[in-house]
């Protein structure tokens, strides 16, 4: 798993940040250098986890345009180790009561701890079946297991394994389809594969082309530059 | 006599009386009309601007005036008799607008425009006098100038007043008509356009022979030419345009930004219609200034040309439109804007990096803002995207270089950052300078927009 | 201990439409009117900027200018037989937090309600008869009639720059609008929109069935406006970010676009941004409301006296601060007394996704809140309901609001839910799919209520509203009608296929359906069952008054922020001159 970063990424990242002090060295530098970074949030295993499963729920292919090449575990990673990871926006007051399908998530953990109690439990589910973890499965196994996380047909032993994929699967097509200056959606990999040409802010002279294609190239937040992203 | 000489007139007499009276060392019996007038005045040669601070009280000074040769504080108009001009009689404070110098003989740097205001008749300084007697007094004193030896020392104006300083009042030209006259007294007296909009030599004097064809308004803003000049005076700007303009800080030509919002704000929205028009008929017939040539559009190149027009659809078309034209009566057009297409390009840079908000009159009070886009266009992306507006759509300037927008990103303010700018730096920031929490936080709080911002409205 | 503060005439309590047009109408009368918001101070720059504003993850995911259910969020049940639960992060719907209110983040629909709307008991009785309304169904007219409210609706369109094509112009029929709606007394102040290519294919297809399809009424502005108030607005670009988003460019009509500008440079108005109004103060009478108290951001608790208490938060919030306050008496849907909290509803919402051949590029991102094509011969009681036994209806119609492509994209019924074939689904039909909306009304029952919960507490450790709700037969039944008029439609666009999805089963607070909550605080003419009467002044405390869709006695098939508009000039004019003439009671009963 890589993180891609570069000089230009943390130019920007300082340039908002005045306090820092680097406002004002600018210059326009490649975006090429790739270099590995650890994740924010998650272990090293548990990031392999998030890799391996998404894959699978978003096949890179021939194209290269699945979770893979769009680096939707690390998106998930910055997530998770963000205000959405710790629930900050949520109401986490008890008394915890399980309720009915209507009243939504009543789980008493975070994001970030949902997704670290629930990996362990499904490595744990699979090391039992086939004496290995996750990532090191089959694919047609990982997709069963995924499959039997989606139904509930795997009993994890400390979270309901739906609500897990429920919430995996949501922060995928997040990750796919996401700005690419949250770190997923890299080269805009998803907006690329269903033809959505990024932010665009004037579609006055385009609207009325009825059945026409867009022609004008995939632009993000931070421009064109696909390989922009804020930080890393 | 117009209403206004009336006024005068009537001022003068009252002073008269005065004087008559032999009560020198009491404060002159004023009438609501001389204050009225005195308001008026005041307004009309912006006082308040320089001589108020931010979030300060209102002619109490204390303003950092940044020129090219260090900072300059303004002072305390305020009648407060430490701190204040509340001990300046009459005669000290025409000395200080008509001579610069004050009451106790110093020589007042130009940034005080008194090269200007010496113009003004005596009638009308002792108005501005009678009103300023009459503000909230203000217990601040003066803060020491910022500034290099030997310019710190006062003396040294006696040299630029001589090289540079013609005092004298305005000489009606009986050639010309009576407004004509009323337009040059007001902007090259109280007004004192020619302040900003002239070139300067180095020791910060207007070049008389240019004066008006646009120059430094400070902190790299550029204040364009106001001569007959198409491409970047008011040559294409007829005078209800002008008029328009100074009335309500936008017509369909240009929106005023930086300075000059404050100028309307402060200043000439408080022109009567027949002064504005009076400006108009005197700006309207200057000579265009000699015609320079600055580079057609090809000299851009086409690689650069495309990387500017590319960020100009990206991130300008949603207010300014594809063809540059702007929104009539919303968006200011780019396409023939004198203002873009200045010879120097520090309004345009200032405005791109820090964002702008347009003036807000009562007449016209949305005051519509363009963000800042200094967090997100890297120096040399400014550089391409100023290029492409200064040569896009038939509009020739010179082109800029890298080292313009290090130069302003390196003194202006970030300006209207967006609130997810708020990036909480993880306590770990120095080992990992890469590692910031983008997603947004709760606990943060934006930058606050200029005004009115705060937890307090009013 | 708070601290007392200086007082002043008139405070509103939330700083969004309803606040902003009545500081606006209230402080042209030269009384001190103060705004205490509970979010922070907004504007387009920098709020909204067009450098960043078009951020899906961040705004429409993660709720980036709503309420925080950390801080303030409400427990929710279907039935009294249920212990509520707290909704724990958004879902169903998404009020807004800070000033604009949720006037910032919305679409831009603006509707006027039909005229038979605001008399549903009476009109219903007298065509079908008494019977036709179900037992448990409580619905009441408004005491307020469309006619009254005409001019008020007028006035909201012209400050906002409504784009719109009139149906009824003094009771003439015009061609391209839309023949159902009530008399209006001139056209919108703006020309339609453009239209997007699938609001076309609507167009056809609804017009080849005998439909009479219509541009739907924008707060997006087809062109450069400048309102009433002298405020200017640019030309919408159909850019696609407008619900759930600010808009950057000026031309989504909001508080901030049409109305702040004018009113932060009054003397009289001022504000307070991070403040939560905690109650409504009363004197020992407990019939005189003496002021406010709110604690700020550092958690100081302040009194502000008021000669006048108008509330203006959203919705539900306007009814918890009733109950905390003890203004009125709580619903007790036992006993079927009281009136606070009585008569909650929604609105229910179904769809009929269309999917053509790749070849047929629609372009979804292309669009504006409100661009939409509609028709209404199945809204309201436009047409006889005697065959089909249910009460209401809605409009259908074909919005292309924008393609966020995490939110916003369709894929037939028979595409993987993951995998490689989800991805090809997703590549074969997001540039070529569309959705049909339907947008139904849902009527008041004695089990749709809102009170305090007694386990659940907030920020204050005060109550959290509970909320008990769900769909009824009644509604069902009119939501399956409609979905199946909208499949025909459907049908008649000839697309490869299409997947009707009727809104079945109970109400759910999980998924994303409106944010079109009313209730609680009913308006009417008879104290026994309305808590506001049709100036929308208390019955029990006349100096406190109640704003925005709280005070709907049952919803209509609309969107409510036209009527919302309509309600609050109604008010605002007779507050200034009704009620500062002569303090008291509008309403003598």
């Amino acid at each position: 798993m890589t993180f891609s970063t570069s000089r230009r990424s943390l130019i920007k990242a300082a340039l908002v940040l005045p306090a820092v002090g680097l406002v004002g060295c600018g210059g326009r530098e490649s975006a090429s250098s790739t270099v590995r970074a650890e994740p924010l949030f998650f272990s090293a295993q548990e990031l392999a986890f998030v890799d391996a499963a998404t894959r699978r729920l978003i096949p890179d292919e021939e194209d290269g345009l699945g979770a893979g090449g769009a680096h939707v575990a690390a998106f998930i990673d910055r997530q998770l180790a963000g205000p959405y990871g710790r629930a900050e926006r949520w109401y986490m007051q008890g008394p915890w009561a399980d309720g009915i399908p209507q009243q939504g998530y009543q789980l008493k953990l975070t994001p970030a701890e949902l997704y670290r109690t629930a990996i362990h439990d499904v490595n744990a589910w699979c090391q039992k079946q086939q004496a290995k973890p996750f990532v090191s499965m089959a694919g047609d196994d990982q997709d069963n297991v995924l499959h039997g996380l989606e139904s509930g047909d795997i009993e994890l032993a400390r979270v309901p394994a739906k609500a897990y994929f429920q919430m995996l699967w949501e922060n995928t097509v997040q990750g796919f389809l996401a700005d690419p200056m949250y770190g997923g959606n890299f080269g805009f990999a998803g907006w690329k594969l269903v033809g959505f040409p990024g932010p665009r802010y004037n579609y006055v002279n385009d609207i009325e082309q009825y059945g026409k294609p867009y022609t004008m190239p995939t632009v993000g937040i931070l421009g064109r530059d696909r390989t922009l992203t804020r930080g890393a | 006599m117009d209403t206004l000489h009336r006024q005068i007139f009537s001022h003068l007499a009252v002073l008269a009386v005065a004087w008559l009276a032999g009560n020198a060392t009491a404060a002159p019996a004023v009438s609501p009309d001389q204050l009225a007038r005195g308001q008026y005045l005041v307004r009309a040669g912006d006082c308040a601007s320089c001589h108020t601070a931010q979030h300060g009280k209102p002619f109490a000074g204390g303003r950092g005036i940044v020129t090219p040769f260090g900072v300059i504080f303004s002072t305390n108009l305020t009648p407060d008799k430490e701190s204040g001009i509340g001990r300046w009689t009459e005669k000290q404070f025409y000395g200080a607008l008509h001579d610069g110098v004050d009451d106790e003989g110093h020589h007042l740097y130009p940034a005080m425009p008194y090269p200007w205001y010496t113009k003004l008749s005596r009638a009308d300084v002792d108005a501005i006098h009678a009103y300023l007697g009459t503000v909230a007094p203000v217990r601040q004193e003066a803060r020491p100038v910022q500034l290099p030896w030997p310019l710190s020392w006062r003396g040294s104006m006696v040299g630029w007043n001589m090289l540079y300083f013609d005092a004298g009042t305005y000489q009606t030209d009986t050639s010309r008509s009576a407004q004509w006259n009323r337009g040059a007294y007001l902007v090259e007296g109280l007004g004192h356009c020619s302040a900003c909009h002239s070139p300067k030599n180095v020791l910060g004097a207007v070049k008389k022979h240019e004066s008006l064809e646009g120059g430094s308004a400070n902190e790299h803003w550029f204040a364009p030419g106001l001569g007959g000049n198409l491409r970047d005076g008011v040559g294409s700007w007829s005078n209800a345009e002008i008029v328009e303009y100074l009335k309500t800080g936008a017509n369909l030509k240009s929106a005023s930004v930086g300075p000059m919002t404050e100028v309307v704000m402060n200043s000439t929205q408080y022109l009567t219609m027949a002064d504005l028009d009076a400006i108009a008929t005197y700006l309207k017939q200057r000579p265009a200034a000699p015609t320079k040539s600055p580079p057609e559009m090809a000299a851009l190149g086409a690689d650069a040309l495309a990387r500017g027009q590319a960020l100009y659809i990206d991130n300008c078309t949603a207010c300014h439109m594809d063809d540059g034209r702007g929104v009539a009566g919303v968006f200011p057009p780019l396409a023939g804007s004198s203002a873009i297409q200045a010879d120097e390009a520090g309004t345009d840079v200032h405005v791109v990096l820090s964002g702008s908000r347009m003036a807000a009159p009562a007449s016209k009070p949305t005051g519509l803002a363009m963000p800042a886009f200094g967090w997100k266009f890297d120096n040399a992306q400014m550089v391409d995207v100023i290029n492409y507006i200064r040569h896009a759509w038939g509009n020739r300037a010179p082109t800029i270089d890298v080292d313009l927008v290090k130069a302003v990103r390196k003194d202006v303010k970030p300006g209207d950052s967006p609130s997810r700018d708020a990036v909480k730096v993880r306590a770990d920031a120095h080992a990992r300078p890469a590692l910031w929490d983008v997603d947004e936080d709760p606990h943060l709080r934006p930058h606050a927009p200029a005004a009115p911002a705060s937890a307090e409205g009013h | 201990m708070a601290t007392k503060l200086k007082p002043v005439d008139i405070v509103l309590v939330g700083f969004g439409w309803t606040a902003s047009i009545l500081a606006e109408e209230l402080t042209r009368t030269g009384l001190q009117v103060l705004a205490i918001e509970r979010g922070k101070y907004r504007d387009t720059v920098p709020d909204f900027a067009t450098t960043h504003i078009q951020d899906e993850l961040r705004y429409a995911v993660r709720n980036g200018l709503f309420q925080e259910p950390a801080r303030d969020t409400l427990t929710f049940r279907n039935s009294m037989d249920q212990t509520a639960l707290p909704m724990r992060h958004l879902g169903s719907f998404l009020p807004a937090v800070g000033v604009g209110g949720a006037g910032v983040h919305w679409n831009g629909q603006t509707w006027r309600f039909l005229p038979q709307d605001f008399v549903i008991r009476s009109h219903t009785e007298q065509r079908y008869g008494k019977s036709f309304i179900p037992p448990d169904m409580t619905i009441q007219d408004w005491g307020v009639t469309y006619a009254e409210l005409e001019p008020h609706y007028d006035k909201f369109d012209y400050l906002c720059g409504i784009s719109g094509a009139a149906g009824n112009i003094q009771g003439q029929i015009q061609p391209g609008g839309n023949p159902f709606e009530g008399p209006r007394q001139r056209g919108y102040p703006l020309p339609p929109l453009k239209r997007s290519y699938a609001t076309v294919l609507f167009d056809k297809a609804a017009s080849e069935i005998g439909f009479h399809p219509f541009p739907c009424p924008a707060a997006n502005t087809s062109a450069a406006y400048t309102n009433p108030l002298g405020v200017r607005m640019g030309p919408c670009t159909y850019c696609g970010y407008c619900e759930w988003f600010g808009c950057g460019n000026y031309s989504k009509a909001s508080p901030q676009v049409t109305i702040l500008p004018v009113l932060r440079q009054r003397d009289n108005f001022s504000w307070r941004t991070h403040c939560d109004v905690t109650r409504i103060n009363l004197d020992s009478s407990g019939k005189r409301a003496t002021g406010v108290t709110y604690v700020d951001e550092q958690g100081r608790q302040f009194e502000q006296p008021a000669d006048l208490v108008i509330c203006c938060a959203f919705a539900q919030h306007n009814v918890l601060l009733l109950l905390l306050s003890k203004i009125g008496k709580p619903y007790d849907p036992i006993t079927n007394t009281g009136v606070v909290g009585r008569n909650y509803a929604y609105q229910i919402t179904s769809s009929v996704d269309v999917f053509f051949d790749k070849g047929t590029i629609l372009n979804p991102f292309m669009g504006a809140g409100a661009l939409g094509q509609a028709i209404d011969e199945f809204n309201g009681d436009n047409f006889d309901h005697a065959p089909y036994g249910f009460i209401g209806g809605g409009y259908i119609a074909l919005w292309t609001t924008g393609g966020r492509p995490i939110l916003q994209h369709h894929l037939p019924q028979d595409a993987p839910k993951w995998g490689a074939g989800w991805k090809k689904a997703m590549a074969d039909n997001y540039l070529s799919s569309t959705s049909i909306a339907t947008h139904g009304s849902v009527m008041s029952y004695r089990d749709a209520y809102l009170d305090l919960d007694p386990t659940y507490r907030d920020i204050y450790g005060d109550p959290l509203l509970r909320l008990t709700f769900d769909f009824h037969p009644n509604e069902h039944k009119m939501s399956g009608f409609l979905t199946d008029k909208a499949t025909l439609i459907a049908e008649a666009m000839k697309p490869r296929s299409l997947h009707p999805k009727p809104r079945d089963g109970h109400y759910s607070i999980v998924p994303y359906q409106t944010t079109h909550n009313t209730g609680g605080c009913a308006m009417g003419d008879d104290p026994n069952t309305s808590v506001v009467n049709k100036y929308l002044q208390c019955w029990d405390v006349p100096n406190v008054f109640v704003m925005g869709s709280s005070v709907f006695p049952q919803n209509a098939g609309y969107n409510p922020t036209g009527t919302i508009g309509a309600l609050t000039y109604w008010a605002a004019d007779a507050i200034k001159n009704k009620y500062l003439k002569a303090p008291g009671p509008l309403v003598q009963v």
